[in-house]
């Protein structure tokens, strides 16, 4: 099979899961004041789930442009750790050029399946496995915020908890398997309670109360219970526990 | 929104995005080894999304009563490890069974 069939197929399963998770992210973006082509712009443009939520909520509040940089740093930093494994597991073919192009396309699931082939990836693959995710992550933004604008309120209402619904299917299985995201986890939602409910804490803008509480819960977490390895499952794995991973 | 407010807050956040993926793939040579940081990066993900989470939730749909029921049954759903699109199903159809029963029972 050649390298951009490989790279295609590996893509289409992450591109229907975009799909859905995207379709949520239009109908919020329409329901908090967006139109169509905004909200699949900023998907066109950022390829993010929990950056471009965290954007969406300071755009709509009309967040200060620090308030944009600091969230979008902090909460896509990640991608950075990844672009760094992703830079060892690629051939000669990887030009500067094509790397400045395809460095965009690093998403968690992409990197994961890049990562995941024995082989050093060259750059057909990366044409192939980019091309479904892009599409179901853009065309999804679309069609849900499409539908957004055509759906009665009830029912824009019960899909815009879609999204947080994805996002509680991505924390709580983890939780369930190790003690320590439990715990970091815990403090991260009794922070972000506090700033939403306890007085002068609650006038700490949205964007800034989420970095915060992420930071400092995250914090507790690599002094308290740091990690070895590289890999996300390590956390469970520490735990001696069992579970199968997306 | 009007487009030259929209576009200044895409301009940033895509241009920070893309910065932090790519300028580390052009210019990093070795891997991170540091284990605070590596350990940092790991939390970061699930606080984020957790701070997202709660209490925005509760305040995202018709009544904090339909908001109660859509996080309980994607907490519920989710402890049996369904994907992603099961899980929010689940909530979706929690969400709107407790509207409907609100507007048109109680």
């Amino acid at each position: 099979m050649s390298s951009f069939r490989k790279g295609f197929t590996d893509g289409i399963p992450i591109g229907l899961g975009y799909l859905a998770v995207s379709f949520s992210f239009g109908i919020l973006a329409v329901a908090g004041g967006l139109n169509v082509w905004q909200a699949t712009l900023i998907s066109m443009t950022n390829l993010t789930s929990a950056g471009q939520f965290a954007g969406l909520t300071i755009m709509l509040s009309r967040g200060s442009i620090i308030e944009m940089i600091v969230s979008q740093f902090v909460i896509n930093l990640r991608y950075s750790l990844m672009s760094i494994s992703m830079s060892q597991h690629i051939d000669k073919s990887m030009n500067l050029p094509r790397k400045l192009f395809y460095g965009e396309f690093h998403t968690d699931e992409i990197f994961a399946v890049g990562m995941g082939r024995p082989e050093k990836l060259n750059h057909k693959y990366f044409l192939g496995v980019i091309i479904a995710p892009y599409i179901g992550w853009s065309l999804g933004t679309f069609l849900g915020a499409v539908c957004g604008e055509i759906l009665p309120a009830m029912i824009t209402s019960a899909l815009g908890v879609a999204l947080y619904g994805m996002f509680i299917a991505i924390i709580v299985p983890p939780m369930k398997h190790s003690y320590k995201i439990s715990i970091v986890v815990a403090i991260a939602i009794a922070l972000s309670l506090c700033f939403n409910f306890i007085p002068l804490l609650k006038n700490v803008s949205s964007g800034f109360s989420i970095i915060i509480c992420a930071v400092v819960a995250s914090i507790f977490g690599a002094l308290v219970f740091p990690v070895d390895d590289e890999k996300k499952e390590s956390v469970a794995d520490n735990d001696n526990t069992k579970g199968d991973k997306k | 929104m009007n487009w030259l407010e929209f576009l200044k807050y895409l301009f940033v956040m895509a241009g920070v995005t893309y910065l932090i993926r790519v300028l580390p793939y052009v210019f990093m040579r070795k891997e991170v080894k540091n284990r605070f940081f590596k350990s940092f990066l790991l939390y970061v993900p699930y606080t984020v999304l957790a701070a997202m989470t709660i209490p925005a939730i509760l305040f995202a749909t018709g009544s904090i009563y339909s908001a109660i029921a859509g996080l309980l049954v994607a907490v519920i759903v989710a402890l049996f490890e369904k994907g992603l699109l099961t899980v929010a199903i689940s909530s979706c159809v929690a969400v709107l069974a407790v509207e409907l029963i609100q507007k048109f029972i109680l």
